[in-house]
């Protein structure tokens, strides 16, 4: 196998790791994916894998490092697998996808979006604008609670983060 | 780094960890008792969030070659711990899970005063000369940015109430004003701290703070109380309260020290 095949399907088996709460969307979607170093090792390859944390006490973190560990060990070529969690470059919500912004949606969860310093919310179920905050703190660390005053509808959004705070 | 460097950088990072720790573990005796629903989630997410940023200094301790993280958190006494007097303070009278008494005039000055401190502190580790500390206050920095807009809001709106909250928020302030004064003190390693450049003079955080804090009190008409020093908790001389809070703590991890989780 080349290396560039091996890479692909890293990429992918990295692809089925979704979010514990959230399964539309996986971590690439989410932007927690950095980086992966190969290396190769007697008849195989080593790999780490860095991961970025959305906020620091999420407890999903261990559950999705444990469910990259197991969908990396179903690649046989690979001997070694390490999977860290890092902090520099910090997470930020600008590295969600596209696919991972739809994804959000899908679930009913509007994604952050930020314009021109602003946070703009629209309802994921109808588009709307016409919405409220009811809580900046939301069931999980990285959501808060809204409701949309033109469809009636309770909905989570996710919270910006940026370095600009 | 020499030994001495080591050592000082070691007290700052116990300071910054036991602090959030502390802060995050009376945040979460609120649980359930908090004045409404939505304020619960928000109270109880923002001591989530903190106790996060303790594991984060914890897991910096254990790089230095401290010991494991949880061991840090869990099996240091009280004499050994680095944290401001403010953050073990209990939260009133009685046991969250009996009769409890809590304040939440004190818990909002306690947690507005302490979340300002830390965004002081946090915007001067982003300069710090230990790297790996620069990062993690970075990535603190944008969930903090959360808790002081929370605490700010309630701050303010609580003292522009009626006049009893008026006047219990007056005490609150005396009460935490008179804990406040080792919160930006790095203890006895403070001179090596800061020729390192791990973090800038207490004197001048200490400066930043009321300058931030100044506005709002103008604002609100309140003068501040007189700071005081009940005792040095950054060279390990705390209150009973630490004892109690440490022995809750630790009550599950100290059952069985090599049990994985």
């Amino acid at each position: 196998m080349t290396t560039l095949a091996l890479q692909q399907e890293i990429q992918a088996a990295l692809d089925t790791v979704k979010d514990p709460e959230i399964d539309a969307v996986s971590i690439l979607d989410l932007g927690m994916f950095d980086t992966m170093e190969l290396t190769e090792s007697a008849g195989g390859y080593a790999l780490r894998v860095t991961l970025l944390p959305t906020f620091l006490g999420c407890p999903a973190l261990d559950i999705i490092k444990k469910n990259t560990i197991a969908a990396l060990e179903q690649i046989t070529a690979l001997q070694t697998i390490d999977v860290v969690f890092i902090f520099d470059p910090p997470w930020t919500s600008d590295r969600i996808t596209e696919r991972g912004i739809e994804g959000l949606k899908s679930f009913g969860i509007a994604p952050p979006r930020v314009v021109d310093g602003s946070w703009e919310i629209d309802c994921p179920y109808c588009g709307s604008t016409f919405v409220s905050i009811e809580n900046l703190f939301g069931p999980t660390a990285c959501r808060s609670i809204l409701y949309c005053k033109t469809c009636k509808n309770p909905f989570e959004a996710m919270k910006p983060v940026s370095t600009l705070m | 780094m020499t030994e001495q460097e080591r050592t000082a950088l070691a007290a700052l990072l116990y300071q910054l960890a036991d602090d959030d720790f502390l802060y995050a573990f009376r945040g979460s005796e609120w649980l359930g008792l908090a004045p409404h629903i939505e304020e619960d989630v928000a109270s109880s997410s923002i001591a989530q969030d903190s106790m996060g940023h303790a594991a984060m200094y914890y897991q910096l301790l254990e790089e230095l070659g401290e010991g494991k993280a949880d061991a840090l958190a869990h099996v240091r006494l009280a004499h050994e711990r680095k944290n401001s007097i403010l953050v073990e303070r209990v939260n009133g009278p009685g046991y969250y899970m009996e009769t409890p008494e809590y304040d939440w005039a004190y818990a909002v000055v306690r947690n507005y005063c302490y979340t300002l401190a830390k965004k002081i502190r946090i915007d001067a580790l982003k300069n710090s000369s230990y790297a790996p500390l620069a990062v993690a206050a970075v990535k603190i920095n944008m969930e903090l940015y959360y808790h002081l807009l929370h605490w700010q809001t309630w701050f303010t709106q609580l003292y522009q109430a009626t006049p009893t909250a008026r006047q219990k928020m007056d005490a609150a302030l005396e009460q935490v004003l008179a804990d406040f004064g080792d919160m930006f003190d790095y203890g006895e390693h403070g001179d090596v701290i800061e020729e390192m450049r791990l973090i800038e003079g207490q004197g001048i955080l200490l400066d930043r703070w009321y300058q931030t804090l100044t506005p709002t009190l103008v604002e609100l008409d309140v003068t501040l109380p007189e700071m005081r020093m009940s005792s040095n908790g950054r060279n390990g001389e705390h209150s009973a309260d630490l004892n109690d809070a440490l022995s809750t703590l630790g009550e599950v991890y100290l059952i069985d020290q090599s049990a994985v989780w």
